[in-house]
């Protein structure tokens, strides 16, 4: 489904070249759930934005479904099948929840068919659909709205990068059953960045990345025994208990 | 005059204005007057709403009698002569306890080479505890090298509870406009202003308010969302005035785009302890953040900025 060979990329920094990527290669097949983990700054959302055509490679080739999107915008990506949820979900104002789930959906959905979306991430539909964008919504609730468009985009690829940052405790649990369902309805594959061990949990497939390389890969089985208790495998607990010392 | 009237005067360029700028497909519930080049092409009176010509035929007096429900006025005006400059003078006296729509509006169709300039002062008495709904779209077309100039003034005198909602949209067309409103509220008066604009070309607009919040817990917020594209050019002056115990609020937010020029003056000033005054005006081009989104659900970038600002001038 999605191949990466080879991927570099770097930024300007100080004047000098910072490589973020390595010559990385990479391949997701179809129906998978994979999760990448990994230190942070070692270029996991970067590698996101690649797929997505936010950034592009200085080195290397991107492969979908037997095309090749190397040279392609965000907009013919997503037309081919790749949907991008972003870690800080963009405000609009004056743009309604339900114009932004039609737009996703690319149909004039009726409100009801919208509501079903904004249902599945476990807001109140009829309390939202009207809503606008903007400032008056919470981080968690931009959060579950960002996921309600990739939901209602319905393609071959979604990829999150850090659904679980930015959002309460009680909003994560909720956010775990919403990737249970997807992963058990979708046709696609679902590629999520993320730290937190119950979303690594559910992952058939996990990835480590670190300086923009590619440390471990394989099934869950293997992987994740090893990550407990390290950075890259998070209780979403954690936090919240060592707050509270 | 009362009664049944027919368009059979209006030609087919004048009522596709009329819909621009009134919704007008036929003739509308209630009453109305339409004035197209200068001359007065229509009206229709009903047992609570009279409208009767000044003397000098340079405008209507619309006499709206107390306890007036749920009743609407449309005083369109088109012009579609190229040339044609009006001055043109209305006054509303709104009884007390009334609640009405009054629903106004300028189109100019301007498809010669001479500018066609329409002035409208509109004065409104606002009786005690009467509920007042404004609509005033401007709207000009036609592609001629003549300018389609719109200066429209507004007074308001608010008395004792009363209530005005006041929604002015000028989004196409408009080669210059330059609009002034003002406003003085008695005791428990509140009025809302929303302003939508949209200039593009070598367009100007200039938008002044001056309200004076005089009676006890009185009450104002003006609105302004604005989009300047291309070499447009717009003036945004905002002015509150707490003379009691009163609370003003202005808001002017842009988008600008292009090569284009904004500039937002807020003022605010308390002349007495208990005024409560904010102001608040931001400036800025549309966020790349934003554009990435819409592309990543599948729109081009002119598809994304196009609704990012249907959005904001929604």
């Amino acid at each position: 489904m999605l191949t990466l060979e080879n991927l570099s990329f770097g930024v300007q920094e100080d004047r000098k070249e910072k490589e973020i990527i390595h010559d990385l290669t990479l391949s997701i097949d179809d129906h998978k759930f994979v999760v990448i983990t990994g230190p942070n700054g070692g270029g996991k959302s970067t590698l996101a934005r690649l797929i997505a055509g936010i950034e592009h490679p200085a080195q290397g080739r991107i492969i979908f479904d037997g095309i090749d999107i190397t040279d392609k915008n965000i907009t013919e990506r997503a037309n081919l099948g790749i949907s991008y949820a972003f870690q800080q979900p963009v405000r609009f104002k004056g743009v309604q929840v339900l114009d932004l789930i039609r737009l996703a959906a690319k149909k004039k959905l009726a409100a009801a068919d919208a509501c079903t979306y904004l249902s599945e991430v476990g807001l109140c539909a009829k309390d939202y659909i009207n809503r606008e964008v903007n400032a008056s919504l919470s981080g968690g609730e931009l959060k579950r709205i960002e996921i309600a468009t990739v939901l209602a985009r319905g393609t071959k690829l979604s990829v999150f990068d850090e659904p679980e940052a930015g959002i309460d405790l009680w909003s994560f649990q909720n956010l775990i059953s919403v990737f249970e369902r997807m992963r058990d309805k979708t046709d696609g594959s679902i590629l999520i960045i993320s730290h937190q061990e119950r979303i690594l949990n559910i992952a058939d497939e996990i990835v480590v990345i670190a300086d923009g390389r590619i440390t471990a890969q394989g099934p869950k089985e293997e992987i994740l025994p090893g990550l407990l208790g390290t950075a890259s495998a998070v209780d979403a607990c954690s936090k919240f208990y060592k707050g509270g010392q | 005059m009362a009664g049944s009237v027919n368009f059979s005067n209006i030609d087919s360029i004048q009522m596709r204005l009329l819909e621009e700028v009134a919704g007008l497909h036929q003739v509308p519930a209630g009453a109305y007057n339409i004035r197209t080049n200068g001359q007065m092409a229509a009206r229709a009176v009903s047992a609570n709403i009279e409208i009767v010509s000044k003397d000098d035929g340079m405008g209507i007096d619309i006499h709206i009698k107390p306890g007036t429900k749920n009743e609407s006025v449309h005083i369109p005006v088109v012009l579609s002569q190229s040339g044609l400059t009006e001055m043109v003078y209305n006054d509303f006296y709104i009884g007390d306890h009334a609640d009405v729509v009054i629903i106004a509006g300028c189109g100019i169709h301007n498809g010669g080479d001479q500018d066609s300039k329409h002035d409208g002062v509109h004065r409104f008495f606002v009786g005690k505890n009467s509920k007042v709904k404004y609509v005033e779209k401007h709207y000009g077309s036609g592609d001629g090298k003549g300018k389609r100039i719109m200066n429209p003034g507004t007074e308001v005198t608010m008395e004792e509870g009363s209530y005005m909602e006041m929604e002015m949209v000028q989004i196409k067309g408009v080669d210059s406009t330059r609009r002034s409103t003002r406003a003085d509220l008695a005791a428990g008066a509140k009025l809302i202003i929303r302003e939508r604009l949209l200039t593009h070309g070598t367009q100007f607009a200039e938008s002044s308010f001056v309200v004076n919040l005089n009676g006890q817990d009185s009450s104002a917020n003006v609105i302004s969302r604005s989009v300047a594209k291309e070499d447009s050019i717009q003036i945004f002056n905002a002015e509150i005035n707490g003379n009691a115990k009163c609370a003003g609020h202005s808001e002017c937010d842009a988008i600008i785009m292009d090569n284009a020029k904004i500039s937002a003056v807020p003022k605010i000033t308390a002349n007495n302890t208990e005024a409560a005054l904010i102001h608040e005006a931001a400036i800025g081009k549309i966020a790349g953040e934003q554009i990435i989104k819409l592309m990543t659900l599948g729109l081009t970038e002119e598809e994304a900025e196009a609704q990012i600002v249907n959005g904001f001038l929604k």
